[in-house]
């Protein structure tokens, strides 16, 4: 099934600018694996040591956070776009 | 570099002031222009952290900033910057501000003392080095 990772301005650097990238999968995982095959440099900003989604990162299927769904299992239909969102946060005092 | 036009200065100060004493946020939606990030149009957020903790830090609701891409491609932008005030405070990254970041956006910091908007800058984070870089900020009419 065709799925488009729309690829926010943070991560850019990895996807040569590309701010869409057009997959073929059914599940989010699978999704997540293809874009990592295309540009290997994603990975070590999308998954962590444990091999899990990093927890500043956070995955959109329309304004849905797969977390609430089935995480990276969670189906994609035909067409659908899956969003990655960087947590952003900061603040003028302390580390 | 980024560009905006002084509307969009205005705006950013004018939420600021509103907030104050608390951290301000939002997204600056503009496009890249020749390596020029060209600010076009501002996106108020809100600063979801608990009221006392508002005063030194911001955080925005990944659901929020889901909105804001999403309305951003819809009308042919990009979210080429993050702002947020630093109140009673310099318009300069914290260490806070540094380990959040991530490159690619400009983060503008605005100063606001007693409330009145001071100094607004730009800095952007050297992907290699991790240390905020100040960016040129061209305002225009």
């Amino acid at each position: 099934m065709a799925v488009s990772v729309l690829v926010p301005t943070a991560l850019r650097n990895f996807t040569e600018g590309n701010s869409s990238i057009s997959v073929t999968a059914s599940t989010v995982q699978e999704a997540i694996d293809q874009i990592i095959e295309i540009y290997p440099s994603l990975k070590k900003n999308l998954i962590n040591d444990e091999g899990k989604l990093r927890n500043f990162v956070n995955l959109y299927i329309g304004e849905n956070d797969i977390r609430h769904l089935e995480g990276v299992n969670t189906p994609i239909a035909d067409g659908e776009s899956l969003l990655i969102v960087p947590s952003i946060a900061g603040g003028s005092h302390g580390k | 570099m980024i560009t905006l036009p002084l509307a969009l200065e205005d705006g950013i100060r004018t939420h600021s002031e509103l907030e104050y004493p608390y951290e301000s946020c939002g997204l600056v939606l503009g496009n890249f222009e020749n390596g020029v990030k060209v600010g076009k149009e501002l996106y108020r957020l809100g600063n979801t952290r608990e009221s006392e903790a508002k005063r030194t830090r911001f955080e925005i609701d990944p659901s929020e900033m889901v909105r804001g891409e999403l309305y951003a491609r819809r009308n042919g932008l990009d979210v080429v910057g993050i702002y947020h005030s630093h109140p009673d405070h310099p318009s300069v990254p914290s260490e806070f501000d540094r380990s959040h970041a991530w490159p690619g956006y400009s983060y503008l910091i605005l100063s606001v003392g007693h409330g009145f908007s001071v100094r607004l800058q730009s800095w952007e984070l050297d992907p290699e080095t991790k240390q905020f870089e100040e960016e040129k900020l061209v305002l225009n009419s």
